[in-house]
């Protein structure tokens, strides 16, 4: 469905050039629910805007939907949705309008575009707003609604920005049961990005993590987790002077990553934690360790993000989220 | 072309129907014309001379005026709204479908051509009570040069606001600060013979003084008259010109 080979997206900011997109290569197949995590400006949107058309790459292709990005754009855009950042319905425009006006951009007649329209509107719970003008919706409603718009042709592909952001979490639980039905009944690939790692984890199927332009990790979020990050064990000694018999103990676990005494709290962490413990507390056994508490703690993918970077994508988000409302690479000055 | 004549087509109705659904903006729109036919036509029945140079009608040679400032200010504040839906996402769900780009600046345009030309109508009809008489043919004449008049305006307010559209403040600055110039430099309020002879001979330069004139000859129906076929000419003109530049910014502003 997708492929992009060395994509590359450069502008120019006061004569200095800024690689928002450094080379990025991508396949995501048919039927397939991809989410792109990243820290703000890591190029997220950037890479989202090029494999939609509405940024020409510096470098690089990309084909999506069969089509390439760069020499059949309109050919692309025919068989791709978009739901971007901002809200795609006019402020003063009906509700039922717009979605009117978004099948007749897709080429349906007028009859079959308003059917299409009624259809949409009922099935993301939009029909007692249809003549509403889009400007009075709520927050939920309005991105409801730019996903009922997104759907307007049926695309096989379907690109969401951030759909999420600045919804409150019972807007977002909404939002993503009429995501993954759409996934569902239509049998929709879906591309997004996000940066919330909550959703990234319990929805997509492979996570992508972006960051200063590159891809730098590529797995479903099971395997990212173990793989990278790993399950942190606890254990509360008795003594300090036993810390050295469980580092003996857990140097021949297969996958350590880590390992930390600090008094009678020792930390360690290695894949699949809930299985290795009860072996290991057994194997301390034998040495007479005598431990008094274990505790095992699933990864997130923070820890991948801070096992890649060395930064935890939370504080970065938290920080760039207060600093620019937008995505920084949203800037539009071609090199 | 079908293609794009379709895309027109769907983007001209999509700007019209809000519109259509409260028709009381279109008559919000008039409000600036009228209070200058209210307040300002009035004054010029005592300005010596004036009489005269209106052939005897002052209707006739003040509501032209009207009816081209409502082309000014209507259509070259248009820009700013795609400005508004540039950012709020609504220019950018419309650019990722395969609606052409030159469609959608011409849908946009002729939405506000067809609000003009609606608006000049009603003020026409309005102005009838109080004792206007033009040329029927000739006013109908004026509508379609109104119109041009109208794409050549709307054109450059899309050109001007794609320009300014990591400035959004400068547009309006930008927009007045080349529109009133314009205004009194083609002696669209006053006859621009009050003026010193530089402003005549700058006003000779402004195309808009020719369509002011060319718009005047045919509501009094002196259709024969050289300002007609000059005026149009000059309407025709910025048109092409606007249309042109207007379509290239928007080809432009999606890189």
């Amino acid at each position: 469905m997708i492929r992009a080979r060395g994509l590359t997206k450069s502008f120019k900011v006061k004569k200095e050039t800024i690689t928002a997109v450094d080379g990025i290569d991508l396949d995501v197949a048919e039927g397939e629910l991809v989410a792109f995590l990243g820290p703000n400006g890591a190029g997220k949107s950037t890479t989202l805007r090029l494999l939609t058309t509405l940024a020409d790459p510096t470098a690089g292709t990309a084909t999506v939907a069969g089509h390439d990005i760069a020499r059949e754009p309109a050919a692309v855009r025919r068989r791709i949705g978009y739901i971007g950042q901002g809200n795609g319905a006019g402020h003063y425009h009906h509700v039922r309008d717009e979605v009117v006006v978004q099948g007749r951009a897709y080429g349906l007649g007028w009859r079959d575009a308003g059917r299409r329209a009624d259809e949409l509107l009922e099935a993301l719970q939009l029909t007692p707003m249809a003549k509403r003008t889009a400007g009075t919706l709520s927050g939920g409603q309005r991105r409801r609604l730019d996903i009922a718009m997104g759907l307007v042709h049926a695309p096989p592909l379907l690109f969401l920005d951030e759909p999420s952001t600045g919804l409150d979490p019972q807007n977002r639980a909404n939002l993503w049961e009429h995501v993954l039905e759409v996934r569902e009944r239509f049998g929709t690939t879906l591309f997004l990005t996000t940066h919330y790692l909550d959703e990234a984890d319990t929805f997509a199927q492979r996570v992508l993590v972006i960051d200063h332009g590159r891809v730098i990790a590529d797995d479903t979020p099971e395997r990212l987790k173990a793989d990278l990050a790993g399950d942190t064990i606890f254990l509360g000694l008795d003594t300090p002077d036993d810390a050295a018999s469980v580092g003996d103990a857990a140097a021949g676990l297969p996958g350590l990553h880590e390992f930390v005494a600090d008094g009678t709290e020792v930390r360690l962490r290695v894949p699949g934690g809930n299985r290795v413990l009860p072996e290991f507390l057994r194997a301390l056994d034998q040495r007479a360790v005598r431990v008094r508490s274990a505790e095992v703690a699933r990864p997130t993918l923070d820890d991948v993000f801070l096992a890649l970077t060395g930064r935890s994508l939370r504080e970065e988000v938290a920080t760039a989220t207060d600093a620019t409302p937008g995505e920084a690479d949203n800037e539009e000055v071609p090199a | 072309m079908t293609a794009a004549l379709n895309d027109a087509i769907t983007i001209f109705v999509r700007q019209s129907l809000p519109n259509w659904r409260s028709p009381g903006g279109l008559l919000f729109g008039m409000l600036q014309p009228l209070v200058f036919l209210g307040l300002f036509g009035p004054l010029l029945g005592g300005v010596d001379g004036m009489t005269a140079t209106a052939g005897g009608d002052s209707w006739l040679w003040f509501v032209p005026a009207v009816l081209i400032m409502l082309a000014l200010f209507g259509t070259t504040g248009t820009g700013y709204m795609l400005l508004t839906e540039m950012q709020t996402g609504s220019h950018e769900r419309l650019l990722v479908t395969p609606v052409g780009r030159v469609a959608m600046l011409a849908g946009r345009t002729l939405t506000d051509v067809a609000m003009l030309v609606a608006q000049a109508v009603l003020v026409v009809l309005v102005m009838l009570p109080f004792g206007l008489r033009p040329d029927v043919f000739g006013v109908l004449v004026s509508f379609v040069v109104l119109g041009l008049l109208g794409l050549a305006f709307g054109g450059l307010s899309h050109a001007l606001a794609i320009a300014c559209r990591k400035h959004q403040e400068s547009f309006y600055m930008v927009q007045s600060s080349l529109l009133f110039p314009l205004l009194f430099l083609s002696g669209l309020m006053l006859p621009l013979e009050y003026g010193p002879g530089w402003m005549q001979a700058v006003g000779r330069w402004n195309p808009l003084t020719y369509v002011v004139e060319g718009i005047r000859a045919l509501f009094v129906g002196d259709l024969a008259a050289a300002a007609v076929w000059q005026g149009t000419l000059c309407a025709l003109a910025l048109a092409i010109v606007g249309v042109a530049l207007g379509a290239r910014a928007m080809r432009r502003a999606n890189a």
